[in-house]
């Protein structure tokens, strides 16, 4: 009796969920003509970039705002412990991590660099970044976080910091995050960088920091 | 032409059956590599929606550190079982 209710809810029910998306209307709104017309003051070249930091900059500012609570949030849960040795990983294993480190954070300078004019960006880079040092921390070559030292906090608040510096020396302008477009090149690169260090550190700080609990239950 | 048409309908299908294989799978362990699984296949499906920057953070993010997360609550959540079991 309970199946045959749920087979002819969803019988009901894909038919409206069908006819309600062929149904929908094209968006109201469409930015795409704004968005081109104004890439040339944005002070990058790629579209994506130029929407991420320049546009709807507040998003970005609020994104990396979000993920700091987050770290912070296992910096409150995980308790501190001991040092853990880390584990000593294979040969193969550690030497390919050895070879492939020093090159992610090259692809991560890259897409920190390409974002400028082609897809890439800071997300992507930290995201490269952080992955390197969770490799790392997998096979041994990096322990597990403790104590967030004060170098490591300067680094994980970096990238909100100078976010929130630009846009409250920018606040004259107007409007929140409305760069001067002789600067705004500058401005991004800059923001993009800090970004990326942060977003790198934050992310595999949420897998460095959760690993320090570790020798509690053995 | 076609073919691309059909790679496109073979990656539908394939995001769908992973989707769905990883959610009504009963082993947590299975669960998590299709999850990994699921994020490639779908990094697949926004470059081919040439949406190139989502395809690189769905990668990293999404398929990369996501999977790894879950794959340490996975191993943390196993250790602390089997530490039960042996009591």
């Amino acid at each position: 009796m309970k199946r045959f209710l749920v087979i002819l809810a969803a019988v009901v029910f894909v038919p409206i969920l069908a006819t309600a998306m062929v149904d929908l209307a094209p968006a109201p709104l469409d930015l795409r003509p704004q968005v081109a017309a104004n890439l040339a003051v944005s002070g990058v070249s790629h579209q994506v970039t130029a929407v991420l930091l320049n546009y709807r900059g507040y998003d970005t500012l609020l994104e990396i705002g979000v993920l700091l609570l987050a770290l912070f949030g296992v910096l409150a849960a995980t308790p501190a412990h001991r040092d853990i040795a880390p584990a000593r990983a294979e040969l193969i294993q550690s030497t390919l991590t050895r070879l492939a480190v020093p090159l992610m954070i090259l692809v991560a300078g890259y897409l920190l660099w390409a974002g400028a004019f082609r897809p890439g960006g800071a997300f992507q880079a930290g995201a490269v970044l952080g992955a390197a040092a969770v490799l790392a921390h997998l096979v041994g070559l990096v322990p597990g976080w403790q104590h967030p030292g004060l170098w490591l906090r300067l680094g994980l608040v970096m990238g909100f910091v100078v976010f929130l510096a630009v846009a409250a020396a920018t606040l004259g302008q107007g409007a929140l995050l409305e760069y001067p477009p002789p600067l705004a090149g500058t401005l991004i690169v800059v923001i993009e960088a800090a970004l990326t260090l942060s977003l790198g550190l934050c992310l595999s700080g949420l897998f460095l920091f959760l690993s320090r609990g570790e020798g509690v239950e053995s | 032409m076609t073919l691309a048409l059909a790679f496109d309908g073979l990656l539908a299908l394939a995001l769908v059956w992973s989707a769905w294989r990883c959610l009504a799978t009963p082993r947590l362990d299975r669960a998590v590599v299709l999850f990994i699984a699921f994020g490639l296949l779908l990094t697949l499906a926004w470059a081919r929606l040439q949406a190139p920057d989502i395809a690189l953070a769905e990668a990293a993010i999404g398929a990369g550190l996501t999977g790894v997360l879950l794959l340490d609550a996975l191993g943390s959540f196993g250790g602390r079982e089997r530490n039960q079991e042996g009591e």
